[in-house]
């Protein structure tokens, strides 16, 4: 399989501190890719470094073979904030009807993509009025549209019980089955054995880009958490 | 083709954003025709209110559409929607203009409700000027929102927009001639004055209700019209794709 996105060398800095120091990534094509570590980690600039709205970034992002941010990525790469980034006081319908117009997705999209997130039934109401996972899925849905081939989501499980986590952790397999790539950030890191593989981050530091299995192997250890505590001490040191 | 389209869509959705919020619209379009209607009841005079009414008519919608730019943006660009839309297609020049869209329409009508009440209700006489008029005090309405568009880009939270008030909007009253004629100004008042778009939207108004030849009621509103889209242009260079 192909990559679809990749760094080389990245380092990120804002004002004196370094939020991400020489990270080296690749995102294999058709995966969950899961991007897990504390709040401050520097998860967001990655993704942000994805979409070419994060500045000073020195190194190499390349994305679909074009320099990240690129105009020719606007419609192949989607993304969600780790705000929702949804508009409260619009229904959903009218939330995915402006998305559509932007991103010039063909009309018929909007009810399909409804039916796929399970918000049909919704679609009049407008989103202050929805549960958290409700309007976690209108954001997932408008990142749906156009379909595009990567799709980025900071924290799109972020609050939500169980149930819902897992709903919406069915809706990524199966977009993993139709051949996208998806980029999940989670600070959870029971959310760890849902995804293919794994970018662990720590204080602006990539230290481990593999599969669970690969990396529970490597540090003996049986659980996400446990590898990840393993892999930070080992940092420490 | 497609910049137009995304343009309509931005204005489409702001105008939705403003309908849902029944209080805010009823605040807008009523608030600023009560106090016109204030000042009438106030002066008690036909003479003085004519002097000032085409002025007042101008005034309230500035303040009021800059309230409401600046507060909108802001809130677009601290929810994430700004950031994440910048990522699709959608141009920030699509962004600003279609703001500048969605808020001329709701300057259109608010200047006309405010326009007819001091005509109807307060016995305004414009002076067989009323469409001359009518397009000053839009486009000052104007004004007001492009100032305020910009000034979202200088603010991290709504309490800061409402602080800009004093700081930017309150001063330009205070010295737009409304109190004390410019000439009667210290002279340093009297520069500054003359650089504060205000000013000079205040100055046309007076000029058609007191009237002045076209050329000179002209000459201030293209002013302000320059005031407006240089802001605007300001404005959408704020809207930075990139951030720290």
């Amino acid at each position: 399989m192909s990559d679809v996105a990749s760094f080389t060398g990245v380092s990120v800095r804002r004002g004196k501190s370094t939020v991400l120091a020489d990270v080296n990534l690749s995102l294999p094509a058709g995966q969950i890719i899961g991007l897990l570590g504390p709040s401050g980690a520097g998860k967001s600039t990655i993704m942000r470094a994805l979409v070419g709205v994060q500045s000073k970034v020195s190194g190499q992002v390349s994305v679909l073979g074009s320099p990240a941010g690129s105009a020719s990525l606007a419609t192949r790469v989607a993304y969600s904030t780790q705000a929702s980034s949804v508009f409260d006081d619009l229904n959903v319908r009218q939330n995915l009807e402006f998305a559509r117009t932007i991103i010039g997705a063909d009309p018929t999209r909007i009810d399909a993509v409804l039916a796929e997130v399970g918000l049909t039934n919704v679609a009049g109401q407008k989103v202050e009025s929805l549960s958290g996972g409700q309007r976690n899925r209108v954001s997932l849905a408008i990142a749906m549209l156009g379909s595009p081939e990567l799709l980025i989501l900071d924290e799109p499980t972020v609050g939500l019980d169980p149930v819902l986590r897992a709903e919406i952790w069915g809706i990524f397999r199966d977009l993993a089955n139709a051949g996208k790539t998806l980029l999940v950030s989670s600070h959870v890191m029971d959310e760890a054995e849902r995804c293919d593989r794994l970018i662990f981050v720590r204080e602006g530091r990539v230290i481990a880009d593999d599969t669970l299995a690969n990396i529970l192997l490597a540090t003996q250890t049986t659980s996400a958490e446990g590898a990840f505590l393993a892999l930070a001490k080992k940092q420490v040191d | 083709m497609r910049s137009i389209q995304r343009t309509l869509a931005v204005t489409h959705r702001v105008l939705l954003t403003i309908r849902s919020d029944r209080r805010t619209v009823a605040l807008m379009f009523v608030v600023p025709s009560l106090l016109v209607g204030l000042f009438s009841w106030m002066f008690n005079n036909a003479t003085v209110f004519d002097k000032v009414g085409g002025r007042l008519v101008g005034l309230f919608p500035f303040v009021v559409m800059f309230l409401a730019a600046s507060i909108t943006t802001l809130k677009e660009r601290r929810s994430g929607t700004l950031e994440r839309f910048l990522t699709t297609p959608m141009r920030r020049g699509e962004f600003i203009g279609g703001y500048a869209l969605a808020f001329t329409v709701m300057a259109l009508v608010q200047t006309g409700i405010t326009l007819s009440f001091a005509i109807y209700v307060c016995g305004f006489d414009t002076k067989d000027s009323v469409w001359l008029l009518y397009m000053a005090a839009v486009i000052n309405a104007l004004c007001g929102m492009s100032l305020g568009l910009l000034a979202s880009a200088f603010a991290q939270t709504e309490f800061q927009v409402i602080q800009f008030m004093p700081a930017f909007i309150f001063p330009q009253i205070i010295l737009g001639g409304l109190f004390v004629p410019l000439t009667q100004m210290p002279d340093a008042l009297h520069t500054i004055s003359d650089w504060l778009p205000l000013t000079h939207s205040l100055r046309a108004l007076v000029n058609i209700t007191d009237g002045l030849p076209l050329a000179d009621v002209m000459h201030e509103v293209l002013i302000v019209a320059a005031v407006c889209a240089g802001c605007l242009l300001l404005g959408s260079l704020t809207l930075r794709k990139k951030t720290a």
